[in-house]
């Protein structure tokens, strides 16, 4: 046991894919530490704010300030507010006014708020329509207010006399460093559409989806081996009637069946458990199917022959004899069986017949809810490819560790 | 060569009309088709044919892995019963066999110790001390010219062929059955170790007074080593008797085939025939 322990940590394969499950089993385990509470609280009020660092605008008028003077400073201020919109406009009304714009680039900021300030004039005549000309005098506003005064006054009303009085002033050339501010929410992946911690979110359902996962591999992996090893090993009648059965359920498409399970549990029952077992009760036939075939192949080996004549019962040589000879198989199958678990789970979740919503996240259920609140159309990737990057390397994970038990469980294959 | 009397021997293992039947309607397939045999006590037996004749259906019904569909087998004068695990247990303490291809014969992921041990439990060896128990396997291992000190602790996989086939023959000394069924055991095996082997069969058959049922394709084989010879055709005995007799005055035409097929260093080779 423990020769065999070493042979497996000494497969470079298997230790790969071990570190990764490991890492997410960690991130499992030590993120909801570090950033306790419900992983479906909403602490957004708008859907899909943007993976960063936030803090509170609030705090951030009354902490402490440090000058800092930057030149470029006042040119990215502008440049940032100034939209490509704006500059369109200005370009159409320097066209319209006759002002010689030759070689002037729209990325120059500077160039463009210079010309605008020496020609633009409300009264000037120029033929366009009252709302054409009601349009640039709105954008000259905006542009003036661009250039706003140094400093910046927070006013807040009195209760008592119901006048404005100034709380303090913020000049321009004032920074704040995010450390000092009371209030400050880190979100490395952002909100979703209902305004929660995405990665908080994201940590929760993984553990949810690899408990599915798991129930239903191992579901399925026990009927199919039984199924597989009866069918196969005994052979005669009990092999037809199984055959029987292992067939009926492989003609019926499973995911249909699933479906139409899942649809007739109503939505108090549907658990993540219940719906684990669902899925490990309709993916058993692929494992049982090949079980069968590779014990019909072992069973008139010679090896099979010699322990049946080295006096062994048939419970030890199905265990001694056979199960060694398709461990590799079987677990190949698990393996499978939890990655497709998993899988079989967001398809579920993504029409809805998932596992009871808004109780437990799962992986199949934030995309469900990314899908159905356009975050792919909108642009908030954050929403859902951390959710796809997190099934994959699950998946790769555990292929890549079944790779390596391979040649551990089957000694010629070793190097 | 050996000590074999026809006339004095016991009769061991006698069939009659044994019969093994593949499938049904039109797959219907007779492997073995109404075999009658005598087998006796010390006896050195060739059950020679070709490829598909029935030789290995055969050999399995006699070890009792397969059912047989009509016939009867008496195993030492008696019937044989092999209706239950335990008689079965009983039975094969009698009988044991080496199998054709050594490289299947073993369980990969158990240690050559294990099926040696394994021998020592079921003649009732299991319960001595480890040092005694070292001791019978050393003696069994060196019967064949292996060093059991250089085999323990190694996989079947490490082993070459000829070691694989002798470590079974190891295995035979250790059980001391009354029967030896060999399969074709020198056919995956280069000649050097063949001969080696044959010899080895013959020597334990001397010590322990045992019948070996040898199965071969090769006739000329069957002429050096046997005392009684039954040729097989298409699941059939076509011609039994001492191996002189058989084979140096064959009247089946299918033996006389099987001997113009063996061939020969001092003579042209004659292909048409084949």
């Amino acid at each position: 046991m423990k020769n065999t322990l070493r042979q497996i940590f000494h497969s470079p394969k298997f230790v790969g894919g071990f570190c990764i499950f490991v890492f997410i089993l960690a991130m499992m385990i030590i993120y909801p530490l570090i950033n306790p509470g419900d992983p479906l609280e909403r602490i957004g009020v708008e859907t899909f704010s943007k993976p960063g660092i936030y803090f509170s605008m609030y705090d951030a008028s009354t902490t402490k300030t440090s000058p800092f003077r930057l030149a470029d400073a006042d040119d990215k201020r502008v440049a940032s507010k100034l939209s490509m919109e704006d500059r369109v406009a200005m370009v159409e009304w320097f066209g319209l006014a006759e002002v010689d714009v030759e070689g002037v680039s729209m990325d120059d900021t500077e160039t463009l708020l210079k010309l605008w300030d020496e020609n633009y004039s409300a009264d000037k005549k120029i033929k366009m329509t009252q709302a054409k000309k009601k349009y640039f005098k709105r954008l000259n506003n905006s542009i003036q207010s661009l250039k706003a005064a140094d400093k910046m006054e927070v006013v807040s009303k009195n209760p008592e006399s119901g006048e404005n009085e100034t709380v303090t002033t913020i000049d321009k050339n004032a920074y704040v460093n995010v450390s000092d501010v009371t209030n400050t929410k880190i979100l490395p992946l952002g909100t979703d559409n209902f305004g929660r911690d995405v990665l908080k979110e994201l940590v929760s359902a993984t553990r949810t989806s690899i408990g599915i996962g798991l129930i239903a591999g191992i579901v399925a992996t026990l009927i199919g081996l039984t199924v597989g090893l009866l069918a196969g090993y005994v052979g005669g009648l009990v092999d037809d009637l199984l055959s029987l059965v292992t067939n009926l359920f492989t003609v019926i498409p499973s995911f249909i069946l699933l479906i139409l399970i899942s649809y007739s549990l109503s939505q108090d029952q549907r658990g993540p458990s219940t719906v684990a077992v669902v899925i490990g009760l309709t993916s058993w036939t692929w494992t049982a199917r090949s079980v069968r075939s590779q014990v019909i192949s072992l069973r008139n080996r010679d090896h099979v022959n010699l322990s049946k004549l080295s006096g062994h019962s048939l419970v030890r040589i199905i265990l001694t004899d056979i199960l060694p000879y398709i461990a590799s198989y079987v677990v190949m199958a698990f393996i499978l069986q939890v990655s497709s678990g998993i899988l079989a789970e967001s398809q579920l979740s993504l029409l809805g017949l998932g596992p009871k919503t808004t109780v437990t996240p799962t992986l199949g259920l934030m995309m469900n809810w990314a899908m159905l609140y356009s975050a792919h159309l909108n642009g908030s990737w954050w929403a859902y490819f951390p959710v796809i990057l997190t099934i994959t390397l699950i998946s790769f994970s555990l292929n890549l560790m079944n790779t390596g038990l391979d040649q551990v469980f089957n000694p010629e294959l070793r190097d | 060569m050996s000590k074999f009397d026809p006339n004095t021997a016991k009769p061991c293992l006698t069939g009659r009309g044994v019969t093994k039947v593949f499938g049904m309607g039109d797959k219907k397939t007779v492997a073995v088709d109404h075999v009658d045999f005598n087998f006796r006590e010390g006896e050195f037996v060739s059950i020679v044919g070709e490829s598909g004749s029935g030789k290995t259906t055969l050999s399995k019904m006699l070890l009792g892995l397969i059912n047989v569909t009509e016939g009867e087998i008496d195993f030492m004068g008696q019937p044989r019963d092999i209706s239950s695990g335990k008689k079965r247990k009983e039975y094969w303490k009698g009988i044991q066999a080496i199998f054709q291809d050594p490289f299947a014969s073993y369980n990969t992921f158990y240690k050559i110790d294990a099926v040696l041990l394994d021998c020592l439990k079921m003649t009732g060896k299991g319960h001595l001390p480890m040092e005694k128990k070292v001791e019978l396997m050393t003696e069994a291992c060196s019967f064949v010219n292996l060093r059991f000190a250089e085999l323990t602790n190694k996989y079947p996989f490490e082993l070459s062929g000829g070691q694989r086939q002798r470590l079974m023959i190891a295995r035979i000394f250790l059980l001391r059955p009354k029967i030896l069924l060999a399969d074709e055991p020198t056919s995956m095996i280069d000649a050097c170790s063949r001969s080696t082997i044959l010899d080895m069969l013959q020597k334990l058959r001397e010590e322990i007074n045992m019948t070996i049922i040898f199965i071969t394709h090769d006739i000329g084989l069957a002429y050096y080593v046997s005392d009684t010879v039954y040729i097989m055709e298409h699941g059939k005995f076509v011609e039994y008797g001492p191996a002189e007799e058989c084979i140096l005055h064959p009247k089946a035409a299918y033996t006389q085939r099987l001997i113009n097929d063996v061939p020969k260093i001092y003579e042209e080779w004659d292909l048409s025939t084949v």
